[in-house]
């Protein structure tokens, strides 16, 4: 029995081994800040809560009513310095914290883009919440994927991130931060995958029967695999354009991978325009217009229905 | 005629939903015909039903959250089960469509109709005896939100069996229960049984925040209100606020989903997010409506049970006020994976932080009442130990989410619900039992059982921690919360630890029942009795007066002249009063809120299913029930001095039979 104490610390690890423990093990530079913020707070609040946790079952044993042995103060009820002590310590340790919060919420801003010592240049994604799947498309590239995201290792990911449904969420706990999606808006996360490897994504918010599969894998691969992953996509014949994305973007469960070939152009700012009274903002004036004026090859039914 | 009502509502396909509708109309009927054959109805209706006794409707709010308890708790288990099964390919037992209802119907149950009844119930019970009030400012309005409360619970019980409830949260989170994604009357259920308890919740607010500041016995200023009552002060204030705030952001809803506009929907200028902003602003002072009644009830059971005075009265008042405070400031924690600015993100992951101070302050205060003390380890202080343990937990993954970094990747998971838990399960629910335990002898003149009281602690306590570390370690994992199925292979084997905690957690509620079958049935045994109304050597107000107290509570209005009062004059030998007894002007019972309430279900019920003119008739009860009322002159009474000498001298004989027993 003394023994089995022995291997009593060596226990989660037993239990963990083999698993794959998402947050923990970080594949980029943003998962890894999340982590070690999560990891150092939870240290440093582990000075705090340990002691209290053992005195509290120390003093309730010391000072139980059967103790006669133990000192007994009946009409004990203040000492200043306890009091600056219990006030002092976890006002200090929240100072601490606070510090720590407003240096990581800005070095890590979800919205600010992320930099490669060698000045890679960032891939653009948009993101697209459906119901209930996901549709990636590579406005740079001219693709678009349903269900899985393939993404070149070491490159900043600039991902923009609307719905054409309800609220969901865009989450790859592996490479870090979420970010909601929403109809009618616009998000912007900005991640990196250190290492190639396929990775658990999926919607974080629930969003309605179908939640539960909603979920994608993201494939990180080195450049060069990317781009023949690339040239694979595009020698496909499926098109999406605003005559055959009604069709992907209708409900449904379980979605299986799609690829795309070619994309509208525009097909994203079109989604997103669609909830704003067909009003999107121009990139070259940045000013507010009717998608249709802002672009001739704009999807025509994409405006508002009265 | 019947609206969208048709017999297609009633769920005959689902064996479970029938299983269980046989099963409450067989406990239904057994109770009605138990209360015919003992002739009881008159009772129960003039005794209990029609009373604006601010301790009868104390039991039927705690009544009432016991049930709502199992409810909830039915639901819960039957989502751990669902998660223990439905892995790798297995659907398990429940589709979406049912399993969607089941944790918006949990979450729902729990905060609306378990915490906030049982919450309720404590304060009604305890705060006018502390102050040394014979009753509350507004008896009627007292017994009218019991009713809004009740109606509240029995719509969205309803919604089992005819119909649906919502299947977007316990939040309703918009455009998901917008008309265009939820067309069923799940959503309407939802806003209908919200929207009437909470009239009831905001008259409780206003009718104990008038009792705390008017009623008062004389020389009580604030800084002698015992703090429990300080703890109820703060919840009334937070109620005022906040819950105006749910019932526009409800109403809102309702207009876009009854009138067709815009609120939160998806086009039209419909934002959803304002929808998030608003339900938080009154969401998170909620969490603290609930939790800082049973940092009162801590207070209390510490301090009674160590035998000493609560250590650092002061600075309880001031942190409790502080927390009241800052939990308005708070509420963008909720959704820190919006896209705001960082400025915004960090001011309020700051603020929210800022919260664990005085509440990590009270903590030591808890901590430093049992130092030098001499600590009985009755059930309510096992409540109360356990709470401290695990409260601590709780509040540092709290913190750790208030870290906009952190919470970008905790948002949503199984780690934010092992967190809320942990609070809620740790801090609200412990602190409920421990004020029930504490309290019971006085509301029933016997106390309630220790061992299975005990046996009830443990069983919650490590059923606790075996159901949510595993969520915790899930929520590490990636898992997300509100999943029906999944093909995670790590995630099984934590899963069925979850469940093992459930069931645990079972065993703890039947203790419970059993703790309670148990203490009634030896009621009479003298170690159970309490005769002099003050069994646990108690240091507020409520000790002085008999147990269970006569309908106006004091004989005569005690004169306060400092903090535990009561409990100085116990020590000094000094007796409680010496004044003259006067006739006591009571409020007289009235069938109003049984009416009102019985309209506003009609009402809600009417307004769910599109049956305008039924709706028509709720309203206009309703509206007349009030004027008649209003009209009512014949509203109060004068308790004949004769009957408050025989009380008196009863309790003086059951007080010197205690002493002779000793």
């Amino acid at each position: 029995m003394k023994k089995l104490w022995r291997y009593l610390p060596a226990l989660p690890a037993l239990m963990l081994s083999g698993c794959t423990v998402d947050l923990l093990q970080p594949r980029g530079p943003v998962a890894e800040m999340n982590r070690d913020v999560m990891v150092a707070e939870f240290v440093i609040m582990m000075l705090v809560v340990v002691p209290t946790c053992a005195a509290t079952l120390y003093f309730a044993w010391k000072y139980r009513a059967s103790n006669k042995e133990a000192e007994y103060l009946p009409t004990w009820d203040h000492s200043t310095a306890i009091e600056y002590v219990i006030w002092g310590v976890p006002a200090i340790l929240i100072a601490l914290l606070g510090a720590i919060s407003w240096w990581s919420t800005h070095a890590y801003d979800p919205y600010r883009p992320l930099q490669t010592a060698d000045n890679v240049k960032p891939l653009n994604v948009q993101v697209v919440s459906l119901d209930w799947k996901w549709l990636f498309i590579y406005p740079d590239l001219g693709i678009a994927t349903i269900n899985q995201l393939d993404v070149p290792t070491n490159t900043p990911l600039n991902f923009q991130i609307t719905s054409d449904t309800v609220m969901t969420s865009f989450f790859i706990p592996r490479l870090g931060s979420m970010i909601y999606s929403m109809p009618g808006e616009q998000t912007q996360l900005h991640l990196l995958a250190s290492e190639s490897g396929d990775y658990l994504g999926e919607a974080s918010q629930f969003s309605g029967r179908g939640f539960s599969d909603m979920k994608f894998r993201t494939l990180a691969m080195d450049p060069a695999q990317f781009n023949d992953w690339v040239e694979k996509v595009k020698s496909g014949s499926e098109n999406l354009d605003d005559t055959t994305y009604p069709k992907y973007a209708a409900p449904q469960e379980a979605a299986p991978v799609q690829y795309f070939a070619h994309v509208q152009p525009d097909l994203f700012d079109g989604i997103v325009a669609k909830y704003n009274n067909g009003m999107m903002v121009d990139k070259k004036t940045g000013k507010v217009m009717h998608m249709q004026s802002a672009s001739n090859t704009a999807p025509s039914d994409t405006g508002m229905k009265e | 005629m019947l609206g969208k009502l048709s017999l297609s509502a009633i769920p005959l396909d689902v064996p479970i939903l029938v299983g269980t509708f046989l099963g409450v109309a067989v406990i239904g009927l057994a109770v009605l015909g138990a209360v015919t054959y003992y002739g009881k109805w008159g009772y129960l209706w003039r005794d209990w039903l029609t009373t604006v006794d601010h301790k009868r409707l104390a039991v039927m709010y705690i009544i009432l959250a016991i049930v709502m308890l199992f409810r909830g708790f039915a639901d819960a288990i039957m989502m751990r089960t669902q998660l223990a099964l439905a892995y790798k390919g297995n659907p398990g037992y429940l589709p979406p469509h049912h399993y969607d209802q089941i944790f918006s119907a949990h979450g729902t149950i729990m905060i609306f109709f378990m915490a906030m009844a049982f919450m309720t119930g404590l304060m009604n019970l305890v705060v006018p005896l502390q102050i040394g009030a014979r009753d509350v400012a507004f008896p009627f309005l007292n017994s009218l939100s019991f009713y809004m409360t009740l109606v509240g619970a029995l719509l969205i019980n309803i919604s089992l069996f005819i119909g649906e409830f919502a299947q977007c949260g316990w939040l309703v989170y918009p455009p998901l229960s917008e008309m265009q994604f939820s067309p069923g009357v799940g959503v309407d259920y939802y806003i209908w049984a919200v929207q009437i308890s909470g009239v009831g919740t905001l008259l409780t607010g206003v009718n104990f925040f008038t009792t705390i500041v008017k009623m008062r016995a004389p020389g009580m200023g604030w800084m002698q209100m015992p703090v429990f009552t300080w703890t109820a002060f703060c919840t009334t204030v937070l109620i005022m606020v906040s819950f105006p705030v749910l019932t526009v952001t409800l109403a809102l809803l309702s207009l876009d989903r009854y009138l067709g506009m815009h609120f939160f929907t998806n086009d039209a200028g419909g934002n959803v997010m304002l929808y998030l902003s608003m339900i938080w602003t009154w969401g998170h002072p909620e969490v603290y409506i609930l939790v800082i009644p049973a940092f009162g009830v801590f207070s209390e059971v510490t301090a009674t049970f160590s035998q000493k005075p609560l250590f650092g009265y002061k600075t309880m008042v001031y942190a409790t006020c502080s927390i009241m405070v800052l939990s308005f400031v708070v509420w963008v924690h909720h959704f820190f994976t919006m896209g705001a600015g960082a400025n915004v993100n960090t001011f309020f992951g700051i603020m929210t932080m800022i919260i664990a101070v005085p509440t990590g302050v009270k903590i030591f205060n808890w901590l430093f009442t049992m130092y030098k003390g001499r600590v009985e380890f009755t059930a309510p202080m096992h409540w109360t130990l356990g709470f401290m343990i695990t409260f601590s937990i709780g509040g540092m993954t709290g913190v750790m989410m208030a870290m906009p970094a952190a919470d970008w990747i905790l948002h949503n998971s199984l780690f934010l619900i092992a967190h809320f838990h942990n609070v809620i399960i740790g801090g609200v629910y412990f602190g409920y039992i421990a004020g029930m335990g504490f309290w019971f002898p006085k509301a029933f003149g016997f106390k309630l059982n220790e061992a299975w009281g005990k046996r009830a602690f443990w069983c919650w306590f490590v059923g606790f921690y075996l159901a949510f570390i595993p969520l915790y370690v899930l929520g590490l994992e990636g898992m997300t919360r509100r999943m029906n199925h999944y093909d995670n292979p790590d995630w099984y084997p934590w899963m069925l630890v979850a469940e093992v905690g459930a069931i645990v957690i079972a065993c703890g509620i039947v203790c419970q029942l059993t703790q309670l079958y148990v203490s009634i049935r030896d009621r009479n045994l003298p170690e159970n009795l309490d005769l002099t109304g003050d069994p646990w050597n108690g240091r507020t107000l409520e000790w002085s007066i008999s147990s269970p107290p006569p309908a106006y509570n004091f004989a005569v209005i005690p004169d306060i002249h400092g903090l535990d009062t009561f409990h100085t004059e116990k020590q000094l030998g000094l007796k409680a009063h010496g004044k003259p007894l006067a006739p006591i002007h009571m409020p007289k019972n009235t069938s109003a809120g049984v009416f009102i309430g019985l309209f506003s279900f009609i009402l809600g019920f009417a307004s769910i299913w599109y049956i305008w003119w039924l709706a028509a008739i709720g309203l206009i009860g309703i509206v007349a029930t009030m004027i008649l009322r209003s009209a009512d002159r014949d509203v109060d009474y004068y308790v004949p001095v004769s009957e408050i000498e025989h009380n008196e001298e009863v309790y003086s004989r059951r007080i010197a039979a205690a002493q002779a027993a000793e």
